[in-house]
């Protein structure tokens, strides 16, 4: 077996070189040359089985199927709505995407999501990175009519939700507020503590990097010194060796978001 | 014979001492200040983001933008402001040296806007710029091939030196600004004022890869620096 250049969890910029082995296959935002894997993005090294890949550290919004996003109508069509989703292209909510029957000979397409109204959709379809459809069907997707609205970076978000979304979930009951967290970065905050809530999230988007974020959290929203996870104080060999698997910025972690916000709606 | 001496005192293949900060504009997606010795340049990079005006939009690939431009006050005589022949060339020059890096491919119909400003001008403003661009396109975490290090290098008296100040600019028979990607071996702006041998030029050209390899492993720590803690 080859030996790594980066290992796994080290920081890579663009042209690193992370490993020289035809044994390894390359993954997400790596490239092969030759016989070496390097990095396309400037992110952390992630080795699952035999594939690598970097988990980006920065970067804009690039839309994914079945992320649940948060965005603003911008136009009303006669079948559908132009939604700004804080990325490149603005997707379309088609009309066949609402959940309920919409008879367009009666109704006002602006009544049901008029412009500048902020909806919590699920991406169900991207083509060509282009052209994105957005789907109400989700039990979880909802317009807002209150709260506010607060932008964070993209890539940060995982850490925003913690492993099996611990932390969101410590935030949710130690300030009583109802979140909703959208995969592109836009996070919307309804309740009475939501002051509190986004200096949390300000703290989390400056400090992803550092240990110990989860009892500083806890600490910050006037919690207990031992939070939900348990596992943060069980020291054990195995328990640091699940945290630095589940720490890294993990996309199944954020869909995880997913399971645990569906559970909290029924 | 009395040793040769530049006129800063450096060794004729020594950098002017090089400062890079990344994330200096909090607004930007990736920002960058990168100053050799008295040169300072700041880039900030916007996107991948919609393309305007449409009508350059690229349907397969994205499209970069530079724009290089001096501030007024970059140098001892007021530059005006605004576009003008020398700093469009350069913005052309720029993006050509960064393209080859840039995956631009991996996000049709979109825009990648890459800003330049030369807060102080004292020589080689089209290479620190490039070497602030390419990080800057780094820190916003836009794949790329390689980083970009650039660095230009002459010939004075019978010497090949790198890094030309501004005042060795004055008195060099030649100046060639090199861009390089390191792990490619690629060189990617070429450019020459003066004249030169074949011979000689090939010298030149070697004193300012070695200079860029220098360079490219300063990009890559400070990168380091702003995103490891």
């Amino acid at each position: 077996m080859a030996e790594f250049i980066k290992k796994e969890r080290d920081f890579v910029v663009p042209g690193d070189e992370i490993i020289s082995s035809m044994d390894y296959l390359p993954g997400r935002n790596c490239l092969r040359e030759g016989n070496s894997i390097y990095a396309k993005r400037l992110g952390i090294v992630n080795v699952d089985g035999r594939v690598i890949s970097v988990i980006p550290l920065t970067g804009v919004y690039f839309p994914r199927v079945g992320d649940m996003v948060i965005g603003e109508v911008e136009d009303v069509q006669s079948n559908g709505w132009v939604v700004n989703i804080n990325s490149a292209h603005s997707a379309y909510l088609p009309l066949s995407g609402v959940r309920e029957f919409i008879d367009t000979s009666k109704t006002d397409l602006s009544r049901v999501y008029g412009v500048g109204e902020v909806i919590y959709a699920n991406i169900n379809s991207v083509v060509s990175g282009n052209s994105i459809h957005l789907s109400m069907q989700d039990p979880r997707c909802r317009k807002f009519r209150s709260g506010r609205i607060v932008k964070m970076n993209p890539s940060k978000i995982p850490r925003l939700i913690g492993r099996q979304g611990s932390m969101i979930m410590m935030i949710k009951d130690l300030t009583g507020c109802r979140i909703n967290v959208g995969q592109n970065g836009i996070i919307c905050i309804e309740g009475e503590k939501e002051d509190l809530v986004i200096k949390a999230i300000e703290i989390i988007e400056h400090e992803s990097q550092s240990e110990g974020l989860t009892d500083k959290i806890s600490l910050l929203l006037g919690g207990s010194n031992k939070p939900h996870a348990p596992e943060t104080h069980k020291e054990t060999q195995e328990e640091i060796q699940a945290e630095k698997e589940q720490e890294i910025f993990d996309e199944q972690e954020a869909e995880s978001e997913g399971d645990f916000d569906r559970k909290s709606n029924d | 014979m009395k040793e040769f001496k530049r006129e800063d005192g450096r060794k004729v293949d020594e950098l002017r001492p090089v400062v890079i900060k990344v994330g200096v504009i909090e607004q930007a997606d990736g920002s960058a200040l990168v100053s050799m010795g008295k040169t300072t340049a700041i880039a900030a990079v916007y996107g991948p983001r919609s393309m305007h005006p449409k009508h350059k939009q690229v349907s397969d690939r994205a499209v970069l933008q530079t724009f290089y431009l001096m501030a007024p006050f970059s140098t001892n005589e007021r530059v005006r402001p605004g576009p003008s022949r020398r700093s469009q060339e350069i913005s052309k020059v720029t993006r050509e040296a960064l393209e080859p890096a840039v995956f631009l491919d991996e996000f049709p119909k979109t825009g990648i806007d890459v800003f330049i400003d030369i807060i102080q001008a004292d020589a080689g403003t089209r290479t620190a710029g490039i070497n602030a661009a390419s990080v800057a396109l780094a820190d916003a975490g836009i794949p790329m091939r390689d980083l970009v290090a650039a660095v230009a290098a002459g010939r004075i008296e019978e010497h090949f030196v790198l890094d030309l100040g501004g005042k060795e600019e004055e008195v060099t028979k030649c100046d060639i600004p090199v861009a390089y990607m390191p792990r490619k071996k690629q060189i990617t702006l070429l450019q020459m004022d003066g004249d030169l041998s074949p011979e000689e030029t090939k010298e030149v050209i070697k004193t300012a890869i070695k200079g860029c390899e220098i360079l490219y492993e300063k990009q890559k720590q400070a990168l380091r620096e702003k995103w490891v803690r």
